[in-house]
């Protein structure tokens, strides 16, 4: 056994055991175990955000991205922020409603202001379809850290397994009280792990930041910019829109805004957040030093260039070290998306179906849920290839199908009614799914000039809206005949 | 101050419209390339903008919100 695999393991065994330790004293009813008895205060809720933003994704996807394509990589520090500033006005009206109404979940929230426990379905479902290939994400990020810090002695497969039965054992004993302490450790780890990368490895291999860049210039003209064609300015506005709307609408993250004591937390990280999602900036230096310095990793192997640049440079203990981080980058993320999905199965799709059943039965379900769930998980890690980022774009793209009624929802006379929601989330979707299976993609239309490059789901986004407007309009009359019947 | 909330308008501007005038490498800014110095800008100024939003905020002054 290395020295790295043995400080991974004792990542594992941390993690656990604050895992175990949040739950002591605490009988972990439905509102403790998803929404923690929303008690938490703004650095709590901060780390919770961040935590969930800051998967492997960032760490290793990050790094691979900005490794394997260069500049449209920037769209991942702008998305977040962005996301952050519609947060200050978003947020707080969505966890006061869910406080009076006592609500747990992302569909509670849909069902409760179109009242209609069908369209609380219909948006568990979306959600469910999205969140299984961000978990698989997470579990393969697992696989490529713990085989790589046994050095090729634990083949991925296997570390799969040991990662989706330690995130399993340890969502199902603490529910969101132990992501919230292991997001503390996470995020220091992190922190001082990806800034020390993002400043020694330029240092180290090129003499300084400039000179890095200008060497990557000299190589690969152009790469530290966006192309004028396929990722161009305008593939990058529009994806950074498309996914700064749907940040806030994956169901796990909509699930922690309501583990907030006081809405003023979210205000507040509005300011802090976006300063803090600079670490992705060392991230993406990490990509670039590794372009020279350990050139020839293709398609999903980009993402292995964080570790491959690690081996060549440090020692066992220090390459363990790094798995450890990341270890925690995908426990925290998949604790609460295992938490949120198992949620949505027993409390918005089992529940309703089921009249009478109350709160205990739903948590001890949704318990029973967790492992199954991750055993889905675990299949798709283990069959799927490419396909897997494929799947993450169209989850991304699901859950922004949300985002019209829900902010339609928030104003104070709600234009739609639950079919005209229903309807647009429909139709958007199908367009997400059709486009995504059929490989369909605009850059076949030449003639569009530089709209060709629009990110697909903005297409979903139009047609969603247009769909929505126009059943509104055609159900409005018979809203307005009914209110008059019911005066 | 209620005005001063249309200042988080800048941030999309500056991310999403920027890209299109600011789009190069050179020249490297604090040994950035410029694209990318541009942006970390952005993000810095999004914070700051957030910030005086959230001091001028009058919701924000009212202790006990939302309890």
């Amino acid at each position: 056994m290395s020295a790295a695999l043995l400080i991974v393991a004792a990542a594992f065994a941390v993690a656990l055991g604050l895992g175990l330790r949040a739950r002591a004293g605490r009988d972990m009813g439905l509102e403790q175990w998803t929404v923690g008895g929303r008690g938490f205060g703004t650095a709590f809720v901060f780390l919770l955000m961040a935590g969930e933003i800051y998967t492997t994704f960032t760490f290793l996807g990050g790094s691979g991205i900005a490794y394997g394509k260069g500049a449209p990589a920037y769209y991942i520090l702008c998305y977040i922020t962005l996301g952050y500033v519609t947060s200050y006005w978003l947020l707080p009206p969505v966890w006061r409603f869910a406080k009076e109404r006592r609500l747990f979940t992302q569909p509670d929230f849909f069902a409760a202001k179109y009242d209609s426990p069908a369209l609380g379905m219909l948006v568990a479902l979306v959600g469910l379809v999205a969140l299984v290939p961000y978990m698989v994400l997470q579990f393969k990020g697992l696989g490529i850290i713990v085989s790589t810090a046994s050095y090729g002695a634990i083949s991925p497969t296997v570390a799969v397994w040991i990662g989706a039965v330690a995130i399993t054992a340890y969502v199902v004993v603490s529910g969101v009280h132990g992501s919230a302490w292991n997001a503390v450790l996470k995020d220091i780890s992190i922190l001082c792990v990806v800034v020390f990368l993002g400043i020694y490895l330029p240092l180290h291999y090129y003499g300084g930041y400039e000179a890095m860049f200008q060497a990557i210039e000299a190589q690969k003209p152009g790469f530290l910019a966006l192309p004028a064609l396929g990722q161009s300015p305008t593939w990058f506005a529009s994806t950074t829109l498309l996914t700064a709307l749907g940040a806030f609408m994956w169901p796990h993250t909509f699930g922690s805004l309501y583990t907030a004591k006081e809405p003023r937390s979210f205000r507040r990280n509005a300011a802090i957040l976006p300063l803090y999602q600079l670490i992705n900036l060392f991230v993406f230096v990490v990509g670039f030093a590794a372009v020279l310095q350990v050139p020839g990793l293709t398609g999903p192997d980009v993402d292995l260039a964080l570790f491959k640049l690690s081996l060549q440079s440090f020692p066992p203990w220090f390459v363990g070290i790094i798995g450890a981080t990341g270890v925690l980058t995908a426990l925290v993320p998949g604790s609460m998306i295992l938490i949120a999905g198992a949620t949505l199965l027993a409390n918005n799709i089992v529940r309703p179906l089921r009249p009478g059943m109350d709160d205990a039965a739903t948590a001890s379900l949704s318990k029973a849920f967790v492992p199954v769930m991750a055993l889905v998980c675990v299949g798709f890690t283990l069959s799927g290839g490419d396909t897997i980022v494929q799947l993450l774009l169209m989850g991304y793209n699901f859950v922004t199908q949300l985002f019209p009624c829900f902010l339609a929802s928030l104003m104070r006379r709600n234009p739609l009614d639950k079919r005209a929601a229903a309807a647009g989330i429909v139709a958007g979707v199908a367009v997400v799914a059709a486009t995504t299976i059929g490989g369909f993609s605009l850059a076949r239309y030449p003639q569009l000039g530089p709209l060709r490059d629009v990110n697909i789901g903005v297409l979903a986004l139009v047609l969603n809206l247009v769909i929505t407007a126009l059943v509104a309009k055609l159900v409005q009359p018979s809203v307005r005949i009914s209110r008059l019947a019911s005066r | 101050m209620r005005h001063l909330r249309w200042l988080a308008v800048l941030p999309f501007l500056g991310m999403l419209v920027g890209p299109y005038f600011l789009n190069r490498v050179e020249p490297f800014i604090l040994g950035l390339p410029f694209l990318l110095a541009w942006l970390v800008f952005c993000v810095l100024a999004t914070s700051a903008i957030m910030a005086l939003i959230y001091i001028t905020d009058p919701q924000n002054r009212t202790p006990e919100e939302g309890r």
